[in-house]
């Protein structure tokens, strides 16, 4: 086959397939796939979270760990997800569910702990003093001061690691899991570009989208005037005391 | 653990060690064929990305009107899935060709290094660009002898996050058969869960890329002798 026709006969053989209301209702069809993928992936975040943000907020608030985290992020930029992915479904957790939510929760901490703990190291030092200095206890500073101040840098950790588990939780379907990803291995398994297509658009719909979500919520959650500007590359607006580079990785 | 020789059952389990040194000896060509791919992937995926991000970095610099859709363009890359877009591409270049990873792989570092080049080329001071134009450089000159040696440390912090998430990607590449070590994890998996083919993998690619992290930074060190007088 023309390689430049299969191109475009795939993109309208994808719609056909995601128009065909079957494909989407029946068993282990994409609306069962999706449910698997969303709940699979925010099962994933939370888990991470519960580890991640606490910790952040201990190591941020004494100022300890930094080159601990520096190091924890490099290396987990540097362990494949299949890998780990395939490693939790050969333990004796089998393929279940819960060795996938375990292995993307792993990739979900290192984002998040990075900016939670950048988030509370980079409140302004006057700031915390004149907190201080109004009568505040350490924890009043804690909660009613850095915390609101670190809000952002936590919410673009919570988006990365979403955002990511979101993607990763596709590969999922290369080693019996579950999630969207298995429309694009089993078309990749029939030759079927239609389905590998169709597979494709949902998995990157589904990535984009949870991205905008999720702007939208740490717009939301940001106390003050800045909340209404557009979040900027975080590259460029980070100042940060540390290359927190974790959060800047394809998926 | 192994049991007792004499109560292994022939219908019991086979030993299946997280890692198994016959293994790697007896696979050794296996290995070491799956690695090179892994390192011409990677490699052809960074210089590719650096051909054609340097031209969009230097672009966007000019002009704010372009380094504003440059950067959101890539936001929008990063974001979808690796598997999704080794899919996009498999149409047009072969679903069980190389060429459609490599080029999802050369769009990703391509996003990476736009915006660390971006970064590193706008730290350069306003007025020492002034000055060298001043003196009479042109604007190749500029690049070359202020531009890139101003600019290295940024360009050199890009090339190394981007090999090193390349070399965790490329794993993703099994979908096409063309994995690099990747092909180990999977084949592994396959082959009854073999445990041993499979760490062998995963621990390939993560000395894999501390191997090209170093390397980076050694190359670093010796492009930038300046920082180093100023450390010591």
């Amino acid at each position: 086959m023309d390689a430049g026709d299969g191109g475009v006969n795939a993109f309208s053989q994808a719609i056909v397939y995601l128009n065909d209301p079957y494909n989407w209702t029946r068993p282990n069809g994409i609306l069962d796939l999706l449910v698997e993928h969303v709940r699979i992936s925010v099962l994933a975040v939370v888990l991470g979270a519960l580890v991640a943000l606490p910790l952040g907020i201990v190591l941020g608030v004494s100022g300890r760990g930094g080159g601990a985290i520096v190091v924890l992020s490099n290396v987990s930029r540097a362990v494949p997800t299949l890998a780990l992915l395939t490693i939790f479904a050969v333990t004796p957790l089998g393929f279940s569910e819960a060795s996938t939510v375990l292995a993307l929760a792993l990739f979900a901490v290192p984002p998040m702990l990075t900016n939670t703990f950048v988030g509370f190291r980079e409140v302004d030092r006057d700031v915390r003093e004149a907190a201080r200095a109004m009568g505040m206890a350490r924890r009043q500073v804690i909660a009613k001061v850095e915390f609101p101040l670190a809000v952002p840098l936590i919410m673009t950790g919570v988006r990365t690691a979403a955002v990511q588990v979101v993607a990763t939780a596709t590969l999922a379907a290369l080693v019996g899991g579950g999630g969207l990803g298995r429309i694009i291995n089993l078309g990749f398994g029939q030759q079927d570009y239609g389905q590998i297509i169709a597979g494709a658009l949902l998995v990157a719909g589904l990535a984009l989208l949870t991205e905008a979500l999720l702007v939208v919520l740490s717009a939301a959650l940001t106390p003050g005037p800045q909340r209404f500007s557009l979040p900027r590359p975080w590259r460029r607006q980070r100042g940060a005391p540390l290359d927190t580079g974790a959060s800047a990785v394809p998926l | 653990m192994l049991s007792a020789a004499g109560d292994v059952l022939a219908a019991d389990a086979a030993p299946n060690p997280w890692f198994d040194v016959h293994y790697v000896i007896d696979n050794w060509d296996t290995i070491l064929g799956y690695t090179a791919q892994h390192v011409r992937l990677t490699v052809g995926a960074v210089v590719l990305g650096a051909l054609i991000a340097l031209p969009l970095a230097l672009l966007a610099r000019r002009t704010r009107l372009l380094s504003g859709p440059v950067l959101s363009l890539s936001s929008i890359i990063y974001t979808i899935p690796s598997l999704a877009m080794f899919s996009f591409l498999a149409p047009f270049t072969g679903p069980l060709s190389a060429t459609t990873v490599l080029i999802g792989l050369t769009l990703y570092t391509l996003v990476i290094l736009v915006r660390n080049f971006l970064t590193g080329l706008q730290s350069v001071p306003a007025d020492v660009r002034e000055a060298a134009r001043g003196m009479g450089y042109g604007s190749a000159r500029l690049f070359v002898q202020v531009d890139l040696p101003l600019a290295l440390p940024a360009f050199m912090a890009g090339l190394r996050i981007a090999t090193v998430s390349t070399v965790a990607l490329t794993t993703v590449g099994v979908i096409t058969g063309n994995g690099g070590l990747g092909q180990l994890i999977i084949g592994g998996f396959n082959a009854n869960f073999y445990r041993a083919e499979i760490v062998t993998g995963a621990l390939g690619c993560v000395v894999l890329a501390l191997v090209a992290d170093l390397l980076l930074a050694g190359a670093q060190r010796l492009l930038t002798p300046w920082t180093r007088g100023t450390a010591a």
